[in-house]
């Protein structure tokens, strides 16, 4: 107080716009519109059968909770806890360092001390002390406890709606901590009380009804793809027959739907039609087997196992050897560290090999499940594709590492060989924001919402600070990527902070370059838009 | 131009005087990390307000912008109005960061101006400062502007393909049904048109 006494009076006017000296945890959460996502609906939470369900939204003061609504979290904490190890380790361990802080990029782009990921798993750590600690029940706040209150609560949801679980932090931590997973717990625990966001819940309830986040239905998919088919034959003269839920085919073909309604990830999905057409690959794809992303995953541990459980069920059913997934970034964080032991063993598949090239995918011997990038790569290795890089040069392309592919699974090369042999210009952006340390697009565990854009824009802002850095040096006016929802979002980040730069998946700029046998002269890339260079004769 | 020239020479004192103004207005835990990271690309917050007020000054000290007189605004002004224009701040908190530079000059050049000595160049100094703060609102309001209709833009691309596939619109490159009607939507292929 006495520094207030002793200010002078324009000082004083300085106070006018500072934030108020109070400490984190007296600050509560002020709903404010565009930097939320709307509350899960009821009848989506009903579909599978998660408690509380009922309308509810988040800027109301009553967030309709059961009376026992603090029982039922203090239950879940406990529960989880017995559970898994690894939580109760995070919970303890963490000694304050700071070196997680800065490298989250809400916090580089909000600016607000709670994206902090220390700060955030200190908002859940503050109510395991009060609770679960000796000296948390004894010292309370001096030991940094605190009870669990409404505003608690509502902090808590605000927040973990606020983390793409990218995991940039666990990379700079030195205990090895995973904010991810503290915010997966957070997450969880939300769900107990039914209070998911809409735009993770809807698609949950799809998938889980219809195969596919977006409730497509068999007919709708294979319309769908008919219509690439159009394109890809106006482009290439080419007419692509593709096989639905064929049974006895050798490779079942999961990709997000994502790529099948969203521009640009239908191009990425044409890409793929035309490469397996090409190869003469004895493949499928399924109705029911939809889908490769999984919203189940920022859900709870349980709903993801549900909604993954169908890619083998699928693969057992039409009797395939192995599978091969699209471009999507969570569905692989899925896949790779997940599937198998949730869903396997899949003892009724068979260990992955090229049939192009006759490489064994040892490294998806126990998932069954390849990579479209490492398949690709492996073509391109073995000079199995005839490829024209020329017909992307009007394209300065850059590669944007998605969280879960590049520090979930290390599939940092494959693309990036993909990139070089497809196009001519490729420039990498700077090193501390690439690969390991890439920076999220900000819209990752179904925070891609269009209600939270002020937030999306905030959390993207580190990831397009750098893409327009080498926009502006070396001209780049394309981001690849390999993930439906970077497809789906990024483009809006382009829009805000790096007008100019389009946005593709990899799969469209090697579809962009094949050289099919028996393809008319290209004139159009599969954005129908004329190739520089090589317009149609008038 | 005399009061330019002292304003040249204390550049880097009102500089650092600004900055840490503008940094103060973020919680005091952040405002620590975006006066002391280096990295354009660690803190692009602090660094682009760090370059982007060098550059506002500079532009300050060469007068009127004949960029200005075709309602173009300054580059580095929507770089940092374009952050603060997302951030958690009110409109007014959000460009508050332009008026304290008048106090710093004065604050500044205190000897120097004494006796009204430089009276009409302050106010002319002071004007400039006054059309930047203006300047600043156009921007402001073009990025909230931006920010609906992104995602207006957002959500009728992702219903787009659907209503194709219902063969509800026509693209104008062969699909969907082909009558006066449909046609009458333009909605080209990829992109919404505005």
């Amino acid at each position: 107080m006495a520094t207030k006494f002793t200010a002078k009076p324009d000082e004083l006017s300085k106070l006018d716009y500072k934030p108020p000296k109070k400490g984190w945890m007296d600050n509560p959460v002020e709903f404010k519109e565009n930097t939320f996502c709307w509350g899960a609906k009821g009848k989506n939470l009903k579909i599978i059968d998660f408690p509380n369900a009922r309308d509810w939204s988040p800027a109301e003061e009553d967030w309709k909770l059961p009376e026992n609504w603090q029982e039922i979290v203090l239950e879940g904490i406990k529960e989880r806890l017995s559970k898994y190890r690894s939580l109760r380790l995070f919970m303890d361990i963490c000694v304050r360092c700071g070196a997680c802080a800065d490298k989250c990029h809400f916090f580089i782009g909000s600016g607000d001390p709670k994206n902090m990921p220390v700060l955030r798993a200190e908002l859940l750590r503050s109510i395991y002390r009060r609770y679960f600690t000796a000296s948390g029940k004894m010292l309370g706040k001096i030991a940094g406890a605190r009870e669990l209150t409404i505003d608690v609560l509502k902090e808590l949801w605000y927040y973990y709606y606020q983390c793409t679980e990218c995991r940039r932090c666990s990379v700079f931590c030195p205990y090895g901590i995973d904010q991810a997973e503290i915010t997966m717990m957070g997450r969880e625990l939300l769900n107990l009380l039914g209070l998911n966001i809409d735009w993770i819940a809807g698609p949950v309830a799809n998938c889980y009804m219809k195969g596919n986040h977006l409730g497509l239905e068999p007919h709708t998919i294979k319309n769908g793809i008919e219509f690439f088919l159009d394109d890809i034959e106006t482009v290439t003269g080419i007419k692509i027959k593709p096989t639905f839920n064929r049974k006895g085919a050798e490779i079942l073909f999961v990709t997000p739907s994502g790529d099948l309604f969203a521009d640009p990830g239908t191009y990425t999905c044409m890409g793929y039609l035309m490469l397996f057409h090409e190869l003469g690959l004895d493949y499928t794809w399924s109705t029911y087997a939809s889908e490769g992303g999984n919203f189940g995953f920022f859900t709870s541990n349980e709903m993801a196992k549900r909604l993954n459980a169908k890619i083998y069920a699928e693969a057992k059913r039409l009797g395939v050897k192995w599978i091969i997934g699209g471009e999507c970034g969570h569905m692989w964080r899925v896949v790779h560290q997940y599937m198998d032991t949730w869903n396997g063993p899949a003892d009724f598949l068979e260990e992955p090999v090229s049939p192009i090239t006759g490489t064994k995918f040892e490294n998806a011997k126990s998932t069954k499940m390849v990579h479209i990038a490492e398949f690709t790569a492996d073509l391109i290795k073995n000079g199995k594709l005839k490829l024209d890089p020329s017909r992307n040069d009007h394209l300065k392309v850059t590669w944007h590492d998605s969280c879960n592919t590049a520090r979930g699974m290390g599939i940092l090369e494959e693309p990036r060989y993909v990139l070089r042999n497809v196009c001519n210009h490729f420039y990498e952006m700077p090193e501390e924001t690439i690969r390991e340390r890439t920076f999220c697009c900000g819209s990752g565990t179904g925070l891609n919402a269009s209600e939270n854009m002020e937030l999306r824009m905030r959390g993207g802002f580190a990831r397009a600070n750098a893409v327009k850095y080498v926009r502006d040096r070396y001209g780049v006016n394309m981001l690849a990527n390999i993930c439906a929802i970077d497809r789906a979002t990024l483009k809006a980040l382009m829009e805000y902070w790096a007008p100019d730069v389009q946005v593709a998946g990899l799969h469209e700029l090697v579809a962009n370059a094949l050289v099919m046998k028996g393809e008319k002269e290209r004139t159009q890339d599969l954005r129908l838009e004329p190739l520089p260079g090589k317009e149609a004769k008038e | 131009m005399r009061l330019n020239s002292l304003l040249a020479d204390k550049k880097a004192s009102i500089l650092g005087k600004w900055f840490d103004i503008i940094i103060e207005s973020y919680p005091p835990d952040t405002s620590n990390f975006l006066k002391n990271q280096g990295s354009r690309f660690a803190n692009p917050i602090g660094s682009t307000i760090s370059q982007g007020i060098e550059d506002i000054f500079d532009e300050l000290l060469r007068g009127p912008n004949p960029l200005q007189a075709e309602g173009k605004t300054s580059q580095f002004l929507d770089n940092i109005v374009r952050i603060r224009a997302v951030q958690d701040f009110t409109p007014s908190q959000a460009l508050s960061f332009i008026f304290p530079l008048k106090r710093i000059i004065r604050e500044e050049l205190t000897v120097e101006i004494a006796g009204s000595r430089f009276s009409d160049e302050i106010l002319a100094f002071e004007s400039a400062i006054d059309n930047l703060a203006l300047s600043a609102f156009d921007i402001y309001i073009k990025c909230r502007e931006q920010i609906y209709e992104i995602k207006a833009n957002e959500s009728k691309s992702m219903t787009f393909r659907l209503l194709q596939m219902a063969n509800l619109i026509n693209d104008n490159n062969g699909h969907g049904p082909d009558s006066k009607e449909n046609n009458n939507l333009k909605i080209k292929r990829g992109e919404v048109k505005k």
